[in-house]
């Protein structure tokens, strides 16, 4: 894309045209969806797309010879191409499909921790993961005796680097974190982290999962290990995700689960297992899912992964500034390189009140933890409300969030 | 249609902003801890109950948002002087109440608890306002384990 398209900006009625569910009334306002952090709504390219599959292609992939079989499996297959060229991955070898980001990390510790992890070694996290980039490894370290280390976050909720520099060790086998995190916003500098964690040997995963709707993804640019995506965060249906792992990574990793699809040969004594990517894919997959990331990707480039930053920039620009000038408001997290979230708590009116006065004036936002305990704690809050945007929400949208936040104050006067 | 102002009356704002029988209790003869999961509210009760299990004193401890703090409150002014069996009995008439279909008339001999009959109409709140009602059960019962709500 250009630099004169992307300077051409959204044409954000477009957008939402696309997106059927966003035009209802709730509790009798116009509905504003600020929770995208917990999912994103779906285009009507992406809807149509699982439909037509169920009426008219639904088959078993990669078994039958008969003509919806190959239709299924010619989609799939593209699919998993679509991926591909969506995060610039050399192979669709390196494309497995999972049920989401968590089944996604919990892979890695199960097949590559348990195989290459052992008693002593440490794995680096930061103190701003999801709560599934924390507990596969905990799980993980009860089996293995393997060591969790923290890298502290500050009171602006970006990572202490200092302490990351420090924590990288010669006992290092594995950094985990998130690229962008779910409750704050904040935007990790992946790229220096991968850097700095190769030169000790030593691979990254990161949480792709709060990213890939918001930032354009380079896989070989990041250099990245392994990278964790979830479908229904950017657009596609829930229950699939993807893991991108690098092609050696994957050849050395013992299967995940056993099952059909992810064999190539079974006898009582001995089994093969099947080429990559298919000896991580055990059973029927998800088929409509796939199909739908396929398409969701597909929409996500044609709108433009710069353009769309662009325009969520701003959102959170405006709606950081009304933030700041809001007595009361307190926003938590304010790195300053952070994407689409404006977590908040207002003096006086708990996020949950908040989260259901705010519905009653049609706006929905997140009242809670965000899966994300140990960053509540760093805070010393016991939850947020969460405001998260996407491509199709408008400057009057978020003005309706602040106008729906005097009314809570007000009402708690 | 349900209007927010039936959830949050003026009382339920009230008590949520000075909450009654708020402290710790040293001499507590039972106490317990509560937790919701989904919007973090956390509270930890004490009763001091007599030889004829008569709840002499009761108070509360914690956060949470403005139903489960309300709730917590107006318990403990309802539960002082109650015997344990009236308690439980209150409690069962509360969740009757608190969980009853909206085209039902509220039930009537909650007295000030009435006030939280509006819960009726959010069912992701229902836990906020019975979470102090299900510690209070749990210190009782002298469970170690915090309540949780899911």
């Amino acid at each position: 894309m250009s630099a004169a398209e992307i300077e051409r900006g959204l044409d954000i009625a477009a957008v939402r045209d696309d997106f059927p569910i966003l035009h209802q009334e709730v509790h009798g306002h116009p509905l504003v969806y600020l929770d995208n952090a917990a999912t994103t709504q779906k285009p009507k390219c992406v809807i149509d797309t699982v439909q037509r599959y169920y009426t008219q292609e639904n088959a078993n992939v990669h078994r039958g010879v008969h003509h919806l079989s190959e239709l299924s499996t010619k989609h799939y297959e593209g699919a998993r191409d679509k991926v591909r060229r969506f995060i610039n991955a050399r192979s669709t070898r390196e494309i497995v499909f999972v049920r989401g980001a968590t089944e996604a990390i919990n892979l890695v510790a199960q097949s590559y921790g348990r195989s290459h992890l052992k008693a002593g070694d440490e794995i680096l996290i930061t103190g701003m993961e999801h709560h599934s980039n924390i507990v596969p490894w905990q799980l993980l370290c009860e089996q293995t005796g393997t060591v969790l280390k923290v890298v502290p976050i500050d009171d602006e909720g970006k990572m202490d680097f200092a302490e990351f520099e420090r924590l990288l060790s010669s006992r290092t086998r594995l950094v985990a974190m998130a690229h962008m995190s779910n409750a704050l916003g904040t935007i990790n500098p992946v790229k220096t982290v991968v850097e700095m964690a190769h030169a000790q040997g030593v691979p990254v995963l990161l949480d792709g999962a709060q990213a890939t709707a918001h930032l354009q993804v380079d896989v070989q640019e990041l250099d990245v290990d392994f990278y964790a995506i979830s479908a229904h965060k950017m657009l596609g249906p829930t229950g699939i995700g993807v893991l991108y792992a690098k092609e050696a990574l994957l050849e050395a990793m013992p299967p995940y689960q056993g099952g059909g699809d992810m064999i190539s040969m079974v006898t009582f004594e001995k089994t093969h297992y099947n080429d990559l990517p298919y000896k991580f894919e055990a059973g029927t997959p998800h088929i409509a899912g796939v199909i739908g990331l396929g398409e969701a990707v597909d929409y996500l480039a044609s709108v433009g992964l710069e353009r769309i930053a662009r325009h969520e920039h701003d959102l959170l620009a405006h709606a950081t500034k009304r933030a700041e000038a809001f007595e009361g408001l307190t926003i938590i997290g304010t790195a300053t390189h952070k994407a689409s979230i404006l977590s908040f708590v207002l003096k006086g009116v708990h996020p949950h009140d908040l989260g259901t006065i705010l519905d009653r004036q049609g706006v929905a936002i997140r009242a809670g933890h965000h899966c994300a305990m140990p960053v509540m704690d760093r805070f010393g809050v016991p939850a947020t409300a969460r405001a998260s945007f996407a491509l199709y929400n408008t400057v009057e949208e978020v003005d309706r969030l602040f106008d729906a936040l005097e009314y809570a104050q007000r009402m708690f006067a | 249609m349900f209007d927010l102002n039936d959830l949050y009356q003026e009382v339920v704002v009230d008590h949520n902003r000075s909450p009654r029988n708020f402290h710790a209790m040293p001499d507590a003869s039972c106490k317990a801890d509560g937790f919701n999961p989904l919007c973090g509210d956390k509270l930890t009760l004490y009763l001091r109950l007599n030889d004829e299990g008569v709840i002499e004193d009761i108070s509360f401890e914690g956060s949470g948002c403005a139903i489960s703090v309300a709730s917590a409150s107006l318990m403990t002014e309802q539960l002082k002087g109650k015997t344990e069996a009236e308690a439980e009995a209150l409690f069962e008439r509360f969740h009757e109440m608190v969980t009853s279909d909206v085209s039902e008339p509220a039930p009537e001999n909650l007295g000030k608890l009435a006030v939280l009959s509006g819960v009726r109409e959010f069912p992701s709140r229902i836990k906020c306002a019975s979470l102090c009602w299900h510690t209070m059960k749990s210190a009782l019962e002298g469970d170690q384990a915090p309540v949780k709500t899911e």
